[in-house]
């Protein structure tokens, strides 16, 4: 068993605190460091994609989940893939690509774990159409506060701590494994169709009349620089994965076949502040222009359709040593103008953001902390500079609003009182929690900073 | 905790009363009401120090806390700690007195000694263990241009100043693999009670000045600052001055 102290911060490379770090195979050491957790407790982290400090417990332990990562079974007629907790993503699709599965939710990177993508009850580009991650969870194994491991399921008795683990930023216990529903395909290419809009009328119209419904794949890249006319236009895109038919004849030699380049690692020596107006201007106007005006039925792999970023090992470092942090909230489909309002003053703010992306949200599930409801979600992000604190206490006061709620996995500087009021059945989870975790030995700075 | 855009929740002032102290709260207290610890002596300004703090909408509690006697000091520190982490805490108590009698009168000399240097060493022990402890936490020594060359006109105070610095200085480094950070604040003539009477020096700054740079140098992480900025580069200058002529220059 590894164990040493470490300093660790969250993605977006703000406040770093340290912490011991155990790092083990072994499930039955997991559960010893559990119970030798002491005062400051314990929390899993897995690749340190979340933005904030929900996977850092200061002073405390903290499990590194990354060596706990064999895939136990990949059953191809079913469907179902049972695998340990620390096995990402990444790992995981290319594992089950060959049996005609694909992994049913993906966020923006494949670079996290199934227990982190549990924990914070991930969503991607098709959650209109399939939900976030918990709802693919047919059971998954707990490691509570009491050293044992239970196995809990979406319906039936264990099903209160199921759904407060999903979503529950880890803070139920460790999930140390999970039975998957994969979702089977005929190709790992998709069929996507472009659209470039001029402004954000014409982006909130393309989403809002439907036209993405019969998509699996939906999102859009806006503008959040340019104010005036331009601000809101996009690059809107739609895609479902492609059957077999739908695919020219080269590919359909090797319909399966996957290959995501990595172009290149960031060193770290970006300074502050080339994260600027001018640079993300000019990128943004780059990102803008190479999409097509109009594309239909263009035959793209998940690097190009999906996971652009993935292409650049520790993209982060760009933003230089202060870091940044990605601002995204949920509003109500009824509150465009709220959402107008937002993106003006984001734009006539001077903190710039490149990555900027506005989807549609379906059904949520029953987890009391996750995320997605039906609504319209924003995602944005700002390297840290002097003033973006009170931009983003504004953008609260206006999401909360309306009903409206921030994203744990992506959540770096609220209050505890705005957390209280966005997730208004946080005293249900609250309850659940103490009832297998009376001690609050599962802590993580995020849990004490919004007093979780 | 600190969070992303270098908000403190929690402030532990160690000398309470002190202006600059509460002038830093105040400014941490107007970007997002926090809590609060003042530790000092027991006594009415403290009071309504705490209430002047409750103000702005933060939560404040009091300690006993006397810098004179070192063996209290982990009582009071344990006391301040109690209610959960400390995420920032100043060093911000100290005297000045009177610097003819400081060099002349035993006792006068050793009890300014004990406040200035000794209790901020035991305090910066003290804190140090508990910083360790939690995992993180900003520590903001209050220096003092005085200590960087000391000089005829109040070297008493200079020397104290000079010692805690050193102390301070030295714990930025210790304290770095364990992730706790330490900024060490060294403010030129600050118009405050500590300096009532006196004639004011060049460069000259108000509490609220100071408070702005100790809340910016924590943001930032910056581990050694002047107040105001500029001094840095006037001590620069009068370190490296030969004696023959420092002693010549009219303060």
């Amino acid at each position: 068993m590894n164990n040493e102290h470490k300093r660790l911060s969250g993605w977006g490379r703000t406040a770093p605190t340290t912490a011991r770090v155990v790092s083990t195979p072994d499930v039955e050491a997991i559960a010893r460091a559990v119970r030798e957790a002491g005062e400051r407790g314990v929390i899993a982290r897995g690749l340190g994609r979340s933005y904030g400090d929900p996977a850092q417990n200061a002073g405390g332990t903290v499990v590194d989940m990354t060596a706990l990562n064999r895939i136990h079974s990949i059953d191809a007629d079913s469907g179902v893939v049972d695998t340990d907790a620390g096995v990402d993503l990444d790992r995981l699709m290319r594992a089950a690509l060959p049996f005609g599965l694909w992994v049913p939710v993906l966020p923006g990177t494949r670079q996290v774990t199934v227990g982190g993508a549990i924990g914070s009850d991930i969503h991607g580009k098709n959650h209109h159409s399939h939900g976030s991650f918990g709802s693919h969870v047919l059971s998954l194994d707990l490691l509570t506060a009491d050293g044992e491991v239970r196995t809990l399921t979406p319906d039936g008795e264990s099903s209160e701590l199921f759904w407060a683990t999903v979503g529950g930023m880890g803070l139920t216990g460790i999930v140390v494994r999970a039975r998957i529903a994969m979702k089977h395909t005929e190709s790992a290419y998709f069929i996507a169709d472009y659209d470039r809009t001029a402004d954000l009328d014409e982006t909130l119209e393309l989403f809002g009349n439907g036209s993405d419904e019969s998509y699996d794949y939906s999102m859009a890249w806006f503008d959040a620089i340019s104010s005036g006319p331009k601000l809101g236009r996009a690059v809107f895109s739609r895609g479902s994965l492609a059957r077999l038919d739908q695919l020219p004849k080269k590919l359909r030699a090797n319909p399966l076949k996957f290959d995501a380049p990595q172009l290149l690692t960031f060193p770290d020596v970006f300074p502050n502040g080339l994260a600027n107006r001018f640079t993300f201007s000019t990128l943004g106007e780059i990102w803008y222009r190479k999409a097509p005006r109009k594309g239909r039925g263009l035959v793209q792999n998940l690097t190009s359709f999906y996971h652009p970023l993935d292409m650049f090992g520790e993209w982060n470092r760009a933003y230089g040593s202060r870091g940044f942090l990605q601002y995204q909230f949920i509003v109500p489909f009824d509150a465009e103008d709220e959402l107008r309002r937002i993106m003006r003053l984001i734009a006539r703010s001077g903190h710039v953001s490149f990555l900027n992306v506005l989807k549609r949200m379906g059904e949520g599930n029953r987890a009391p902390l996750s995320f997605p409801t039906p609504g319209w979600t924003i995602t944005v992000d700002f390297p840290i500079r002097p003033g973006l604190h009170a931009l983003c206490d504004q953008l609260d006061e206006i999401v909360l609003g309306v009903g409206g709620r921030l994203y744990f996995a992506k959540e770096s500087r609220t209050t505890p009182e705005m957390i209280e009021r966005m997730y208004p059945r946080i005293d249900e989870w609250r309850r659940t929690r103490a009832a297998v975790d009376p001690e609050g030995i599962f802590r993580s700075d995020l849990a004490r900073r919004l007093n979780l | 905790m600190i969070d992303a855009v270098g908000n403190p929740q929690s402030l532990l002032l160690l000398g309470g009363t002190s202006d600059i102290a509460l002038a830093t709260a105040e400014q941490y207290a107007r970007q997002r009401p926090l809590r609060v610890v003042l530790a000092a002596r027991p006594s009415e300004r403290l009071e309504r120090a705490a209430e002047r703090l409750r103000e702005t909408g933060s939560t404040v509690t009091t300690v006993a806390f006397d810098a004179r006697d070192p063996d209290t000091h982990a009582e009071a520190l344990d006391k301040a700690f109690a209610d959960g982490d400390i995420d920032v805490a100043l060093v911000a108590f100290g005297v000045l007195g009177d610097q003819e009698r400081l060099w002349t009168d035993v006792d006068a000399a050793r009890e300014m000694a004990e406040i200035n240097y000794v209790a901020p060493v035991t305090v910066g022990v003290l804190l140090a263990q508990r910083m360790r402890r939690q995992g993180h936490g900003h520590i903001v020594a209050l220096s003092s241009v005085a200590g960087e060359r000391v000089r005829r006109s109040n070297f008493a105070y200079g020397s104290s100043k000079a010692g805690m610095d050193g102390f301070y200085t030295g714990l930025t480094e210790a304290l770095r693999p364990s992730g706790v950070k330490v900024t060490v604040v060294r403010p030129g003539h600050v118009t405050s009670k500590m300096t009532e009477g006196l004639k004011e020096a060049p460069l000259a700054q108000s509490p609220e000045q100071v408070a702005r740079i100790i809340v910016d140098s924590v943001r930032k992480g910056k581990e050694l600052v002047w107040a105001p900025a500029q001094f840095r580069y006037v001590m620069s200058v009068l370190r490296h001055l030969p004696r023959a002529v420092f002693r010549r220059l009219p303060f």
